[in-house]
């Protein structure tokens, strides 16, 4: 039922099904932390708290948003399927520790945002890319290589397990709940990243000699992180580390936050 | 937990998984009736869930309807909702709508590498020979399975 008034079908959809809310294509989206108690323990440092926050924030929406890429260019559709999912779980442990990092310290939201954008908005789309605490190998642009895709994914992995696991011990309450479910998310994306990795590997010829390129592509890129796992899966992979090498020096991040910030700062008032 | 208002919270039903109610489900974490004013607290089955607002908005709506004119729905995220959550009532129902429930998750012992090894049986035909397609889904909640017997491809509720 559209009504000839109203110009967006979506909302005259909402209006006849009983509020906008009921879909996840909505004209906004909630609070993430809606309804949680959002005190923040008095005898934290509030600035380290949102820093913490902001660098867990920053390495999942930059990786969400280079995942989110693969859209209709996968090779199958189940790993299309997968990898916008794995994108999915990063984007909504974004949204949560950004507007935690908002709640701890209100001056880390750029003065720039426009007062209705929410926090979480607020950082994702009206700071400079110079100014996001991501780690490389999130803004890492694999162009079109699913094996560098796959190397990329298992260090990401488990280089944020580190991180997870750095936040669940945070005395912080909030952020030691989103960090204890974001590894279980976590966990569940290395089974499918290091499953690739291990059939690439220890595949044929040609898959394998794909997969050493893609470890020496990302390797100048790995950040410090607990190798345990991550090692034991190269060799179950029949694969080794390469040599070091310095990573180039290319900013991959820039023109992958500018597109994802271009609609929000031409349009501020905009809503989807 | 028990309570007329627990019990008008408890059959709203998930909008992804409809078959099952909050309760079923395992995301319906407490009903507190304090004398006029009623408290729920929910929990996210994933971090970017995108059916929390709507599930907020059906226990308003369904609890305001039953004449509870105070409402509050709260959110919690620890523990963490695991697929072990899901109540037998609620496994059944999934197998009787054709969604393989899931199995143990043991997200609570340390992982070490891949232990992905149990496969769902077909909620079709039974079979126990089934392969699976692929470890995501429709939804953030479920993966994708084919049962090599009948044929059919099922899903299944991710074991998390």
């Amino acid at each position: 039922m559209i009504n000839d008034e109203d110009e967006n079908a979506y909302q005259s959809l909402a209006a006849a099904i009983g509020g906008e809310e009921r879909w996840a294509f909505g004209t906004g989206f909630d609070d993430p932390l809606a309804g949680i108690d959002t005190t923040v323990p008095a005898d934290l440092d509030a600035a380290a708290l949102a820093e913490q926050c902001l660098a867990l924030g920053d390495d999942a929406l930059v990786m969400a948003q280079r995942l989110g890429l693969w859209c209709s260019n996968a090779p199958e559709l189940e790993d299309e399927v997968a990898i916008a999912n794995i994108a999915l779980d990063l984007l909504g442990q974004a949204r949560m520790v950004l507007t935690r990092a908002a709640q701890a310290d209100p001056s880390v939201r750029p003065p720039s945002a426009p007062a209705h954008v929410p926090d979480e908005d607020a950082l994702a789309y009206f700071r400079d890319p110079h100014e996001f605490r991501n780690v490389r190998l999130a803004a890492l642009d694999p162009d079109g290589d699913f094996g560098v895709l796959i190397a990329q994914l298992c260090a990401f992995t488990e280089y944020r397990i580190t991180r997870l696991d750095d936040a669940q011990a945070s005395k912080d309450p909030v952020l030691s709940a989103i960090a204890i479910k974001g590894r279980i998310e976590a966990t569940y994306h290395r089974e499918y990243a290091t499953g690739w990795l291990i059939r690439l590997g220890d595949g044929t010829d040609e898959s394998r000699r794909r997969m050493v390129s893609a470890l020496s592509i990302i390797w100048p890129y790995l950040p410090d992180f607990d190798r345990e796992v991550f090692d034991a899966a190269l060799s179950r992979a029949s694969l080794e580390a390469p040599p070091q090498q310095p990573a180039p020096f290319v900013d991959e991040r820039t023109p992958l936050i500018e597109e994802m910030q271009s609609l929000a700062r031409a349009i501020p008032e905009a809503t989807w | 937990m028990s309570g007329r208002a627990y019990d008008i919270a408890a059959t709203v039903c998930d909008p992804e998984l409809p078959m099952l109610t909050l309760h079923d489900l395992g995301i319906l974490r407490g009903v507190d009736d304090e004398g006029g004013r009623v408290i729920v607290t929910i929990t996210p089955t994933y971090s970017g869930c995108p059916a929390m607002a709507e599930i907020r908005a059906d226990i308003h709506r369904a609890l305001t309807r039953a004449g509870y004119a105070d409402v509050d729905v709260r959110t919690v995220l620890a523990p963490p909702w695991s697929s072990d959550d899901i109540t037998a009532e609620g496994r059944a129902t999934l197998a009787a709508h054709g969604i393989a429930p899931p199995h143990r998750a043991n997200n609570r012992t340390p992982l070490t590498l891949i232990t992905r090894t149990s496969r769902p049986s077909c909620p079709q035909c039974g079979s126990s020979d089934t392969t699976t397609l692929s470890a995501f889904g429709a939804t953030a909640c479920r993966d994708l399975h084919r049962c090599n017997a009948c044929l059919e491809t099922f899903e299944q509720v991710k074991a998390i």
